[in-house]
């Protein structure tokens, strides 16, 4: 009964860390939906007591849409390195603000484009040649 | 903001024992606290949850009136830069500079993100 982990990491090859990232680029679509109902259910709440907030509807929704996300995470994880998958999470921030623009009506300027786009190619950098 | 930053550090542990436990998955029955049928539940994926819902309790109180969502987004990037610590001490993961180049792309743009929300 070793508890050795084996480390996949070295073996495992590029379509492999194509599918992981990809799996994380499907858990921060969830993730971004979930941090929308933690924003709405945060407008909603009176005090931070944990009562307030186990009773407030669209923040424990926010909090399922993290947990689904969350397994996705740990899928993706199981065989792949955390210093490259964990970054690509950064994506949230891509959704969000689109998402932010489309719900919340908050603005678009060229700092948040210029910000998307340095997410979006640090993304593709660490998806395409994340390993030596 | 502080609020928020603190939240980002406990993240990052978090994912560290998300990825301790998702590694110990392929090893079998023998980590599972509750059942083999169950085979999320090994008390390190556990501890990673815990550390999330508890990162995202800090969140939240970060975010309520007045604090806006997309201010608070250059603390949170911070969580990546622990991670990346992280992952090279207790997993000896190798640190290429294409992933430093790709972090510091990310937190650069996380750091526009939050500049344009202002």
């Amino acid at each position: 009964m070793s508890v050795a982990v084996t480390d996949s990491t070295q073996i495992s090859e590029k379509p492999a860390r194509r599918q992981q990232v990809g799996l994380v680029f499907c858990c921060t679509i969830l993730g971004a939906a979930a941090q929308i109902l933690m924003k709405t259910g945060a407008n909603h709440m009176a005090n931070g007591g944990v009562l307030g907030m186990a009773t407030n509807l669209p923040l424990m929704g926010g909090y399922c849409l993290y947990g689904i996300s969350t397994l996705l995470l740990v899928l993706a994880l199981k065989d792949g390195e955390l210093s490259l998958l964990y970054p690509v999470i950064a994506l949230t921030y891509v959704w969000v603000t689109v998402l932010s623009f489309l719900i919340f009506h908050d603005d678009v300027n060229p700092w948040k484009l210029l910000g998307i786009v340095l997410i979006v190619s640090g993304v593709a950098v660490l998806g395409k040649g994340g390993r030596r | 903001m502080l609020l928020v930053m603190f939240g980002a550090f406990i993240g990052s542990f978090g994912a560290v024992f998300l990825k301790s436990g998702a590694a110990h998955l392929r090893k079998g029955w023998q980590y599972l606290v509750i059942s083999q049928e169950a085979p999320y539940f090994n008390w390190r994926l556990a501890s990673g949850v815990v550390l999330f819902l508890v990162s995202s309790y800090f969140f939240v109180l970060g975010i309520r009136p007045p604090g806006e969502l997309s201010v608070l987004y250059p603390m949170v990037s911070l969580g990546y830069i622990f991670t990346l610590l992280w992952s090279r001490i207790f997993f000896k993961e190798p640190l290429t500079r294409v992933k430093f180049f790709g972090l510091f792309l990310i937190v650069a743009g996380v750091f526009f993100v939050g500049l344009g929300s202002k």
